[in-house]
């Protein structure tokens, strides 16, 4: 491991750069753009979960006064129709909305709009009116004779012979088997799982449930767009993704890229959701038809039920063990719930497997997994991409297994997991089929696990949370049958940094003659504090302050290609390109000094706000930045590039203490502790801030959040009454720790943090509740009426 | 048909207004059609609390008052807060303790703040998570805006002693 050198800049808890803008509520999200003559566009949602468009009448919809445009499947034909009609506008395409760089590895079943709807909320209908009251009113007068067919809601409905095809249209790619219901799948093995169980002293096999849970983010899905005075079409959109959205809206509308340009403003929270073109595409489409600005905001409603979730799986785990500990199998079989629409469904189960079973030493691994397609809403990316799923059954797994060998959960993960130096064999495996694209030499090599903080996280972790003494204490008081019985339990977990060979940043620099800096970045900060750290790192390296550097994100016109804000790959990958960026900046800045002061390049440094040279002579960066710009005539600015080979894990050991009423079934949890290795700390508190949020999210995840449907598919949950998300009150004592690496192929040593703590609070609650009361559940959220039934005191 | 517009009497941040709306209008909209860009929207159900704004010094959302029943009130939005470049105790502690991340919940919860503050100058970790339970945030996980609570509230009370 490279040791970590000091820095001026890198880990200090600076003011975010769009801190004053956000704390003043100054106007800087999408839906504070107004336009003049803008209009309010709305989507007609299916009311079935499957059903056909016999017949759409909109002829009352257009009459009515302050109506402009009115969109049905029948304006997105197959072919185009003569010119002079609305029909020439929009042509049938298949497109994914998924996020992700070209050519998008998810299925392209999605058209603009068609006659079958595939679950409820689906678009039917879109209209762009003078009003909301207008727009409403308009959808109820669009008449819609359906052909109601049969729907299935259960990926196991779903696979039954006979079962509805729900994407039979012929037109759809990259779909791995429609006229089963078949999204995607992946099945790769390493080793042999079954000589490894042979060889085993203990096999245990367990299948677990994870629920549908959604982002519920505090800003909606919203769109603004309109036609430019060169009549270019203007997007600006809550996204994690600009740059995708630009593209991808090329090819639905037809427009060439060039002529689109993507805002993306602040973003108020994404966590994956608007890691997806959701409106973007019906927003700029009724822009097109109107020749008006339209403004398109979900509802909470629609937005929760229509918009993108996580997706449900039920996994099986299959472990084989000798009583020394010695890991000799680990097997992951998912059944996936892809929902009606194929977005990200490759690419979130394939993480499920890559992102948790290399973490532990073993030499035999199977990994499989089946997408379905069910007419429920569509899952797509949300914070953890497929990794909580994994992590929840993996890590209750782990702990079944250790008690199997009647070993301590802290000793037998000790034991058990990577360390520096180790290789990840799986993955290599794994991102073959993810992604076609991978080095063929990978396959033999695995990836080298470079920094690797793990055992320190798991020490530190339990030294914080009192683990020895808890797990002792609290046996002790549950022995005694009280009503509040007490729980420890504990998870490892590791993610990665972004998308190997895949996400590509670039950042550019100029300098001004004031000797502060541009940076122009493609990065999409989505409150992450993305923008700050990578303005952190750029001042690290130009050795000046964080105020000295100006962030510009994210216009397609203005700023270059970056994948967007996704796979935890901001400060990681964006963070390295704008390293390269400004060590490209400091060499010419260090040149035109040398010709100054008539010094080599090799004997100056740059040091707050100056070049130094070794035998005293100084330049502020302002004289060197007037001489380039008025002198020499010379602008100093630099774009560089990034894609990163290797997507290094971070790691994570994290704690939940608990009290359990049995009386109730209610389960408190009292504290809880994260020790993460995320490499370089870069912003403490913005970090330690990512690990709170995530852990309330993942808390969420555990106890309360649930999307349920009633057996016509119609959603239960109406809005943010009843879908719960954790607030200030209950929320348990949080604590972070940082154990820092350095990672040698990070900016200054980051790895990254967003996503990894969010995949530990289910099963660490799930693990210290079978402490409690010495009963397994199997099955998320873990609710009281679970747990009264687990301890028997509640029937079905 | 012709659509009949009221007037309405608000005082904003401390300043009179007169604005023309409709009996229907909520009070957010208004309030966010007239600039007050600080006053978000997160459901229009009174769920979220990003809406929330000081009507006549009390924490409220905004969303689920007719713009009309606010006649003659005081309302106090985010915009009030700073005087000039200069940032309120709690803005500047929220920075400091890192507690914006989206920033959409911040007026929200900054004004609940600062309700709270006024009511009970060293508010308990308690009372301030009570204070917050109207405002959703699913970005910070609620710990470092109740730190940066305390912390305002000690700088205010240190300053006015």
């Amino acid at each position: 491991m490279t040791t970590r050198p000091k820095f001026n800049v890198v880990g200090k808890d600076l003011w975010r750069v769009d801190g004053r803008q956000l704390v003043t509520g100054a106007p800087a999200f999408t839906d504070d753009y107004p336009q003049r003559n803008m209009l309010i566009g709305k989507i007609l949602g299916s009311p079935h979960a499957h059903a056909r468009i016999k017949s759409i009448d909109t002829a009352k919809a257009k009459a009515l006064s302050g109506v402009h445009a009115v969109l049905t499947y029948q304006d997105v034909p197959k072919t185009k129709g003569p010119i002079g009609r609305r029909s020439d506008l929009f042509n049938r395409v298949p497109y994914t909305r998924a996020g992700q760089d070209y050519p998008e590895p998810s299925p392209w079943d999605y058209f603009l709009l068609d006659d079958k709807l595939r679950f409820v909320g689906d678009r039917v209908a879109a209209v762009a009116a003078e009003s909301e009251q207008i727009a409403r009113q308009a959808l109820e007068l669009i008449e819609v004779d359906y052909e109601v067919l049969g729907a299935v809601f259960t990926p196991e409905a779903a696979l039954k012979e006979g079962a509805p095809v729900i994407h039979d249209e012929p037109d759809v790619l990259n779909v791995k088997d429609p006229q089963h219901n078949v999204c995607a799948g992946v099945d790769v093995q390493l080793g042999d799982v079954e000589a490894g169980c042979t060889s085993a002293d203990v096999v245990v096999e367990h299948s677990y449930h994870v629920q549908r849970v959604q982002h519920a983010q505090m800003e909606l899905h919203a769109v603004i767009s309109y036609l430019d005075e060169d009549d270019r079409l203007v997007v600006i959109c809550s996204t994690q993704v600009p740059f995708h959205v630009r593209r991808q809206l090329s090819t639905a509308l037809g427009v060439p890229v060039g002529k689109i340009r993507v805002i993306k403003p602040r973003i108020g929270g994404g966590f994956g959701g608007k890691q997806e073109m959701v409106i973007e595409d019906i927003c700029a489409a009724l822009t097109l038809a109107s020749r008006r600005p339209v403004r398109m905001e979900l509802d909470r409603f629609e937005d929760l039920t229509a918009a993108r979730s996580r997706h449900p799986m039920t996994l099986k785990v299959r472990t084989g063990v000798k009583k020394d500990g010695t890991l000799t199998a680990l097997e992951m079989v998912a059944l996936v719930d892809a929902g009606a629409y194929g977005s990200h469904s490759p690419t979130v189960p394939t993480n499920t497997g890559n992102k948790n079973l290399p973490r532990y030493r073993c030499p035999n691994m199977h990994y499989k997994f089946d997408a379905i397609y069910t007419n429920l809403p569509v899952a797509g990316a949300m914070r953890g991409y497929g990794t909580p799923q994994g992590a929840f059954a993996l890590e209750c797994h782990i702990d079944e297994v250790a008690e199997a060998i009647g070993m301590d959960p802290v000793e037998f993960r000790l034991k058990t997991t990577v360390r520096s130096g180790d290789k990840d064999e799986l993955s290599p495996r794994l991102y073959e089929v993810d992604s076609q694209s991978a080095d063929e030499d990978d396959q033999n090599v695995g990836w080298a696990i470079d920094s690797c903080g793990l055992e320190q996280c798991i020490l530190q972790g339990a030294e914080a949370i009192g683990w020895h003494e808890k797990r002792k204490a609290y046996a002790e008081h549950n022995a005694h049958n009280p009503i509040v019985r007490k729980g420890i339990g504990m998870v490892c977990l590791s993610q990665g940094s972004g998308v190997a060979g895949i996400d590509t940043a670039n950042a550019t620099i100029k300098l001004n003659e004031d000797g502060s800096v541009n940076l122009l970045i493609g990065a999409a900060d989505i409150g992450t504090g993305g923008d700050t750290v990578i303005g952190q790192i750029v001042a690290e390296t130009l050795g000046i302050d964080l105020d000295q550097v100006v962030v510009y994100t994210t216009d397609t016109d203005i700023v270059p290609f970056d994948s967007g804000a996704y796979a935890s790959s901001t400060t990681y990958v964006s963070g390295n390109a704008a390293l390269k960026a400004a060590n490209e900046v400091k060499a010419d800045i260090l040149r035109v000094a040398g010709v100054m002061i008539d010094k080599k390049v090799a004997d100056l440094t740059l040091e707050d706000h100056h070049v130094v040279a070794a035998s005293g002579e100084k330049l502020s960066l302002k004289e060197i930045a007037m001489q380039a710009a008025y002198v020499d005539k010379e602008q100093i600015e630099h774009t560089a590039s990034f894609v990163s080979p290797v997507s290094p894990p971070p790691f994570a050991a994290q704690f939940a203490d608990i009290e359990v009423d049995t009386e109730t079934g209610q389960i408190n949890v009292v504290a809880f502790v994260s020790a993460v290795d995320a490499g370089t700390i870069i912003n403490p508190e913005l970090a330690a801030g990512q690990v709170d949020g995530a852990v309330s999210m993942g808390l969420g995840q555990a106890l309360i959040e649930d999307l349920v449907f009633d057996e016509n598919g119609h959603p239960m949950n109406k809005g943010l009454i009843d879908y719960k998300v954790f607030k200030a009150k209950g929320m348990p004592k949080l604590q972070t720790i940082f154990v820092e690496t350095y990672e040698p192929t990070g900016p200054y040593g980051v790895k990254a943090v967003a996503e990894i703590p969010v995949n530990g609070p289910a099963p660490a609650v799930a693990n210290a509740l079978k402490h409690a009361i010495g009963v397994r559940l199997f099955e998320l959220p873990l609710t009281p009426e679970r747990v009264l039934r687990a301890l028997g005191k509640m029937s079905d | 048909m012709k659509v009949e517009k009221s007037t309405l009497k608000l005082t904003v941040n401390g300043q009179q207004k007169e604005f023309l709306v409709l009996a229907n209008d909520r009070l957010s909209d208004v309030l966010r059609k007239e600039g007050y860009f600080g006053v978000k929207t997160g459901c229009y159900t009174g769920d979220c609390g990003t809406c929330t704004v000081l009507f006549n010094g009390d924490p409220i959302v905004c969303c689920l008052m007719l713009a009309l029943q606010a006649q003659g009130g005081a309302v106090d939005t985010v915009e009030g807060m700073a005087v000039g470049a200069q940032l309120h105790p709690i803005q500047e502690a929220f920075l400091d303790e890192g507690a914006v991340q989206c920033g959409f919940c911040t007026p929200g919860m900054l004004l609940s703040a600062q309700a709270l503050i006024h009511k009970v100058p060293d508010p308990s970790k308690a009372q301030i998570q009570e204070a917050l339970s109207g405002n959703l945030c699913r970005c910070t996980g609620y710990e470092r805006p109740i730190r940066a609570i305390q912390k305002a509230a000690r700088r205010m009370k240190e300053e006015t002693a």
